[in-house]
């Protein structure tokens, strides 16, 4: 107890936006390492939705590569929507989010590393459902495979980016589980159509979209709505 | 008693507060929830480096003029301003608020917590911060303790909770009902530490229903009753 406190308004500056980032990154994935349950979660669901799906349609090949972009990305938005309505849990719990929202740096920060985390675990499910997903369904793509490396991550971003904002948004509602979902949905929409359509041409190899309409939708998408979410969080985060 | 007129503004000519700086002054202050006033018409001035203790019963706004004060929560009506001319939401980093959930998180242990929020204030290099060991040790914890949050013990995450706040270093401490959970000797030990905060020029307003265990390091004590400031009383602080 050392420090004077008219010293302490010059001290007490935020730190460097990135730097905020990668402390509140570090925060929640060393304690999802510790709990995993959120990626446990998705990953039981998404699994158990995939083999439903295969079981229920035992598709020849053709019909796979049909539905399968349909199936994977139904697969990855319900498992998803189950860890983001959990994603702002911790910040509740114990009144924590108040001593957030104490702190100096804003919650632009705080919002962007809650975004990579979720990312994160959703790509780590991808990666473990993937292969799954095409044993099951028998795919073998037609078309440029290493595309879907692109399109999986715009379309899962686009995911994340909204499914985090409007876990927030509703973070103070009762019926969060089922808010979630009725807000996140419509607005999900269009990227939702993009990925599927792009994983499609991928998987069928039609060259329906020669010059990558969907993928460049995708991308256009992830940057408007990132930006807005990015410039609303704080509204979200101060509302009493 | 010091006088407290029928809005509840004590009288600035007569308030001992008048003697050294303010931190904070509410003006008419009052916060309804629906058609619920939690708050109703407080005015009061809170001087520098003084210690006040909030009492009342259950429902009587204590909570509510905490949040106010901390920025957290706005008041429906009057006016709040803290280190002569902010708002408290513009200078939230200079106030310490410890509610009495413990606000820190359940799968980490109490020095990462501490080192989080300590992270999120300032670059280490010039740093007006605490060192989460240090203040660790202050409220009397052992910083290698591998445990986490989760599996405390009730007293001893209150400390834990005590040690966020101070790793801020604040000049105006909130505290609500610090003392709750824990033992005869822990109290005595954050009483102690608090007298110390106090001594550096700091302002501490500490709710509790335990009016005598912070009696030693009360300057004065503010009674409120249904939302209603009823009055404000000088302490004899023996720390």
């Amino acid at each position: 107890m050392t420090t004077e406190p008219s010293n302490m308004a010059s001290q007490s500056s935020a730190p460097a936006w990135t730097s905020l980032v990668l402390t509140h990154l570090r925060k929640d994935l060393r304690i999802e390492w510790r709990s995993r349950d959120a990626i446990n979660a998705m990953l039981f669901f998404a699994l158990l939705v995939v083999v439903l799906f295969s079981l229920a349609f035992d598709p020849s090949a053709d019909t796979s590569r049909e539905i399968a972009s349909g199936v994977l990305c139904v697969a990855t938005l319900f498992a998803s929507v189950s860890a983001l309505n959990q994603a702002w849990a911790r910040e509740l719990r114990h009144q924590v989010l108040d001593a957030l929202r104490m702190t100096p740096g804003g919650g632009a920060a705080m919002f962007f590393a809650k975004v990579l985390a979720n990312f994160f675990y959703v790509t780590i499910v991808q990666a473990v459902l993937g292969p799954v997903f095409f044993i099951f369904y028998n795919l073998r793509p037609l078309g440029d495979a290493s595309l879907l490396l692109l399109v999986v991550p715009l379309g899962t971003w686009a995911l994340v980016v909204n499914g985090t904002f409007f876990a927030a948004l509703s973070i103070r509602s009762r019926n969060r589980e089922l808010l979630l979902p009725l807000i996140l949905f419509p607005i999900f929409l269009p990227a939702l159509l993009a990925m599927v359509l792009s994983v499609k041409t991928i998987l069928t190899g039609d060259g329906s979209d020669p010059s990558f309409l969907w993928i460049k939708m995708l991308g256009g998408y992830d940057i408007i709505f990132t930006t807005i979410c990015l410039l609303l969080f704080d509204v979200v985060l101060q509302a009493e | 008693m010091l006088p407290v007129t029928e809005t509840g503004i004590n009288k600035p000519e007569q308030s001992p507060n008048n003697l050294t700086p303010l931190i904070a002054h509410l003006d008419s202050v009052s916060r309804l929830f629906g058609s619920f006033a939690a708050l109703r018409q407080v005015s009061v001035d809170l001087a520098r480096g003084k210690c006040y203790v909030l009492l009342g019963e259950n429902g009587a706004g204590k909570s509510t003029l905490l949040r106010i004060l901390a920025g957290l929560l706005r008041p429906s009506v009057g006016e709040v301003t803290v280190f002569e001319d902010s708002e408290p939401r513009q200078a939230r980093h200079r106030i310490g608020y410890m509610s009495h959930a413990p606000m820190l998180y359940d799968e980490l242990t109490g020095r990462e917590n501490l080192q989080y929020y300590r992270d999120l204030y300032t670059r280490p290099e010039r740093s007006g911060c605490l060192n989460p060991d240090d203040a660790l040790r202050q409220v009397g914890l052992d910083p290698a303790l591998t445990r986490t949050v989760g599996q405390y013990s009730q007293g001893m995450r209150q400390r834990t909770s005590l040690a966020r706040v101070l790793i801020s270093q604040p000049e105006l401490l909130l505290l609500d009902e610090p003392f709750s959970n824990m033992d005869v000797e822990s109290v005595d030990q954050m009483v102690r530490l608090l007298a110390t905060f106090r001594s550096d020029s700091r302002t501490i307003v500490i709710t509790t229903h335990q009016r005598e265990l912070a009696a030693p390091i009360a300057d004065f004590i503010i009674t409120l009753k249904a939302g209603r400031l009823h009055s404000l009383d000088a302490g004899r602080p023996s720390l």
